[in-house]
């Protein structure tokens, strides 16, 4: 499967990462490789195979609806970048 | 412009927060308010190599609000991985559900002038709240987490709403019926009910949906009315002026009374939905199904009927009762226990709501039980106090919580039904007031309303006004 410059720009760009002009090559040719690996996929016959949500055959994974003591919160957001006010703090948002 | 010759076309997707003790991958508190970041774990902070498992409860509520929309429920069901970088979600992406939702294909009941009207539910699924945003002292924007992972449900409708009118009714329906359903509080100011208004427009008998625009969280019915009003304006006035509407996202300013294009984020609809590998599938027994449905209560369409027909309320009457589930047990306890039901819910229209608006109180916040205003009804209905005097007796048992027996007893309020006390009276009352006495002998009905209420001012009101005017009239009569 043939995969573009552009495709790798978007998908970057989705990914919030920012490439140099040899990166985004390297990339085109590793994600080729990837998707023409998973690709092969398609050449099995599933027809009598159910659409898997998951590998593991376990349902219902519940927990029960009692509070339990939040973390401390000096704790918290001790590995925040920035903080302020008790918040973490991040570059502007415009909205 | 042609308003009249378009056609508004209108899908809400509801977002309601539900009434969980915990939020909905960990044990942290869903309590409204509380500082900035208190109520945050690793979990919903999305701290890099933590497990989110799903609270139980969330997927009952959400199963509760599907039945009682008349959903059909997905009993295989699981949830996904939405993507989008956004600071007020830390993992980057949401936890929600994509093409296996819990419940879909349900439908609400609306009542308009001209008849029943039925939205069809698309689908409600399960999903994280995200934190708050708030403006910092300086350049930055700081983030409080706690109300993410408070456990939402999403209610998508179809696009079968046609007017600003309609989103308020419906909007109101959907509340009382969550309030039911007891899923959600349903606060809007606290954010646990806000809306998303999908609009756009046509020229009528149009057969394909015009270009729409989406407003995003909306917390009250009054601004989601104002938003598809001003919103249907803006689209014609664009479309008669032959530009073309641009698919994007808009918010409502309340203070300018308008809706401004938000930045368009290009790849806002590149979501990216995956399964979510964290979490396992729902699946919901028939056992599981039967058991819900069976606790859910008499949804507030069928109590209605039922009220109209049993008790003979009046469908305004009915509709205001029913409107709130507090309201509703209320009414009908208090009518089992009473004389005369009808009686009860005017007393329950009148003075338990207004007394309820001048406290600015919800509806659950009645001072006493129903069985009181039954006894107070009861009173009236028996001929023990007259109205007026019931509502003296209500302002006490308001502020009081007494028994309306007691009140009356010990206030000396028993109305006074002792004929030949009310002679005397009322041979002194003639006696004293000759003018009206003679203004009614001289044909002026009405004079004798001044001889009543002298009565009633010297007996402080407790004299029986039915008794009093006809004795007034029967001792006038042998006079002249």
């Amino acid at each position: 499967m043939k995969i573009t410059r552009e495709e790798v720009e978007r998908v970057a760009h989705l990914a919030r990462l920012n490439l140099t002009e040899k990166e985004k090559e390297q990339m085109t040719r590793d994600m080729e490789a990837i998707i023409g690996f998973a690709d092969q996929i398609n050449s099995c016959d599933i027809h009598d195979v159910k659409p898997t949500a998951h590998i593991i055959p376990i349902n219902n994974v519940f927990r029960e609806d009692v509070v339990v003591a939040s973390m401390d919160r000096e704790q918290l957001l001790e590995n925040a970048p920035n903080q302020e006010q008790g918040c973490f703090s991040v570059p502007q948002v415009v909205e | 412009m042609a308003y009249q010759d378009y056609e508004i076309v209108i899908g809400l997707e509801v977002h309601s927060e539900l009434k969980t003790h915990t939020k909905i991958f960990c044990g942290c508190t869903t309590a409204f308010g509380g500082d900035p970041n208190t109520h945050c774990c690793p979990i919903c902070t999305g701290m890099p190599g933590t497990l989110p498992v799903l609270n139980g409860k969330v997927v009952e509520y959400a199963i509760r609000a599907g039945l009682a929309t008349n959903c059909k429920i997905n009993q295989f069901s699981k949830q996904d991985r939405k993507n989008y970088f956004y600071p007020d979600l830390p993992k980057a992406y949401q936890v929600s559900q994509y093409d296996l939702p819990l419940c879909y294909e349900g439908a609400v009941d609306i009542e308009l002038g001209d008849g029943v009207k039925t939205i069809g539910i698309t689908r409600i699924h399960i999903e994280e709240d995200a934190g708050k945003l708030l403006h910092g002292s300086g350049e930055g924007t700081l983030v409080d987490y706690n109300r993410c992972g408070v456990p939402l449900i999403e209610i998508v409708t179809e696009p079968d709403l046609r007017s600003p009118e309609e989103v308020r009714i419906f909007m109101e329906k959907l509340r009382t019926i969550l309030l039911y359903s007891d899923v959600s509080d349903c606060r809007m100011n606290e954010g646990s009910l806000r809306c998303d208004v999908n609009l756009s427009v046509r020229k009528k008998g149009a057969k394909e949906f015009g270009t729409r625009t989406e407003m995003k969280n909306i917390n009250s019915f009054n601004f989601a009315t104002k938003a598809a009003e001003y919103e249907a304006k803006r689209q014609i006035k664009v479309l008669e002026e032959g530009g073309t509407i641009i698919q994007e996202t808009r918010r409502w300013d309340e203070e300018r009374g308008m809706t401004v294009s938000m930045r368009s984020k290009e790849e806002a609809h590149d979501y990216r939905y995956f399964p979510e590998p964290d979490l396992m599938p729902i699946v919901t027994t028939d056992g599981t199904l039967e058991t819900i449905r069976k606790s859910l209560p008499e949804m507030p369409d069928a109590r209605k009927s039922r009220y109209l027909e049993k008790y003979q309320l009046t469908a305004y009457d009915a509709d205001l009762i029913v409107a709130s589930r507090n309201m509703a047990d209320f009414f009908e306890t208090a009518a089992v226990a009473s004389k005369n039901p009808k009686l009860v819910a005017n007393w329950i229209i009148s003075e338990v709501f207004s007394r309820l608006n001048e406290d600015q109180k919800e509806e659950g916040a009645i001072p006493f039980g129903p069985d009181m205003l039954a006894k107070l009804v009861n009173l009236i209905e028996g001929g023990t106090i007259s109205n007026s005097i019931g509502k003296k007796v209500f302002a006490i048992l308001w502020d009081t919580g007494k028994d309306p027996e007691t009140i009356v007893r010990e206030e000396g309020l028993t109305q006074i039904s002792d004929d030949s006390a009310l002679r005397a009276m009322a041979l002194e009352v003639i006696a004293g007031n000759p003018k009206p006495v003679a203004d009614y002998q001289g044909g002026k009905e009405a004079a004798i309303q001044s001889l009543v209420g002298q009565m009633m001012k010297r007996t402080k009101g407790k004299a029986n006004p039915k008794m009093v005017l006809d004795l007034l009239k029967e001792l006038l009569a042998g006079q002249r």
